[in-house]
């Protein structure tokens, strides 16, 4: 089984030299620690920056840089600012590459559910429905299995949609698997340790297994 | 044309309540601050509030929360304030929650003279609700309308006493486009210089789009998250 920084490494290698990539919060975030180091990666970060840095050093912070969730960082040398229409124009227009976010339930036909559930505190969805609305590549990552116990898996979204028919790769603590344009999960790799047989215990959604299933290089 | 106002309480004279207003910043960066405390002195209420955040319990718009001045909030993400939730749960006050890039783009298309545009976010979503769907190209997209607001009010780095305005980092977000979008645009600024002093190839904002602009005070800048790298360590250190 994986921990969240195994599912943030197994992510790092669909990340191809030249992307440019919007990571999340949560897991998404930590991402970034794992993209290898001779490859180009631009970093996106919605509320208008393209050459997102790590953090600064103590006493070099400043509130005029911050990313999209709300922390303090650095820029880059080629790094470019803009305003938020524009941060959205070139998500919409499909300039960027790839969106790495989390979720909170999956649907076999690639429906995600992160931004509400009905009867708690609703915090909004921020730019999370833009970026699924539009993204061309879209990897969630997140935990297969709720804290309840329940798959997050399903044939439907039981709660509120962020975007419909818009998930094409899950990475969770048990496995990889493809959402297939016709519907359905598709395993493609278990995370070390983990039998086929736990991942179909932990998916309620159609779960499609072809062959041999390999263990996850990570 | 004089646009220089001596301070956010001149500028802000005549916002009265009920109106509505554009707030530019994105969680407490590139906020508006002195125009947020003169609102708050001022005691103006019924105010609808458009921005990305809400601010929290006791900076930005949070403390307009905070003296029950907001009927309306219209944002894209709320949380991290403890007022806010208890206001909303209580009734006291409206919400409408939006798409970031909805929000973005609404303010464009006011700046721009375009009456509506059309999204795909929030297809299939409750955001869509009553909304008018159009398929270009076999893909549906939402019509989603510019906003009309009396006031926009945001903050930046520089300006000139034409009104030309340059942004700074990130602070920059959702101000230029809030800018174009008011009836009235009020610009508060770090620094106020005379015209001639900012390279015109710079300019983010052009004047025209700003009718009052003032030299801001004591900006406080707080950081939400600070966030900072492990300390840099010496070579001897390293060994």
């Amino acid at each position: 089984m994986l921990d969240k920084t195994g599912i943030a490494k197994r992510i790092a290698k669909e990340i191809k030299d030249g992307y440019y990539v919007n990571l999340g919060i949560g897991i998404p975030t930590l991402v970034a620690n794992y993209i290898p180091a001779d490859m180009d990666v631009v970093l996106q970060s919605e509320n208008g920056l393209l050459g997102m840095g790590p953090f600064p050093f103590e006493g070099e912070e400043d509130a005029d840089l911050i990313n999209a969730g709300k922390q303090t960082i650095t820029m880059l040398p080629g790094s470019a600012i803009f305003d938020s229409a524009m941060s959205f124009g070139m998500i919409r227009a499909r300039k960027v590459n790839l969106t790495i976010l989390g979720a909170m339930e999956v649907s076999e036909n690639g429906d995600i559910a992160n931004w509400k559930i009905p009867g708690k505190m609703v915090k909004g969805m921020g730019g999370a429905m833009d970026l699924v609305a539009s993204a061309e590549n879209i990897i969630v990552a997140m935990q297969h299995v709720n804290k309840a116990g329940e798959s997050k898996l399903l044939p439907q979204c039981t709660l509120p949609l962020t975007g419909v028919n818009c998930v094409k790769k899950i990475v969770t603590e048990l496995a990889v698997l493809d959402v297939l344009p016709g519907g359905g999960f598709k395993l493609l790799e278990r995370a070390p340790g983990i039998s086929v047989e736990e991942i179909k215990n932990a998916t309620v959604g159609k779960l499609i297994i072809e062959g041999e299933i390999p263990e996850m290089e990570i | 044309m004089n646009k220089v106002f001596k301070n956010a309480d001149d500028a802000i004279h005549d916002v009265t309540d009920r109106m509505t207003l554009l707030l530019g910043g994105f969680g407490l960066c590139g906020l508006p601050e002195n125009c947020i405390t003169a609102i708050v002195k001022k005691g103006v209420s019924e105010l609808t509030c458009i921005s990305n955040n809400a601010g929290v319990d006791d900076f930005g718009i949070g403390l307009m929360l905070k003296q029950r001045q907001v009927k309306k909030m219209i944002a894209s993400y709320v949380g991290e304030n403890a007022e806010f939730e208890r206001q909303l749960l209580s009734g006291e006050l409206e919400v409408e929650l939006i798409p970031q890039g909805t929000l973005a783009t609404r303010c464009m298309a006011a700046g721009y003279g375009m009456p509506a545009i059309f999204t795909p976010a929030g297809i299939g979503t409750e955001v869509a609700i009553g909304k008018e769907v159009r398929s270009f190209n076999g893909k549906d997209y939402l019509m989603e309308m510019a906003f009309d607001a009396d006031f926009a009010i945001v903050k930046a780095w520089k300006g000139d006493t034409m009104g030309n305005l340059i942004y700074r980092a990130t602070a920059r977000n959702f101000n230029p486009v809030m800018a174009m979008a008011g009836k009235i645009t009020i610009a508060e600024v770090e620094e106020l210089v005379e015209p001639g002093e900012l390279d015109p190839d710079q300019i983010h904002t052009p004047g025209i789009y700003v009718h009052r602009i003032f030299e801001g005070v004591d900006y406080e800048k707080r950081i939400e998250q600070r966030t900072v790298a492990p300390p840099k360590l010496s070579p001897e250190a390293r060994s």
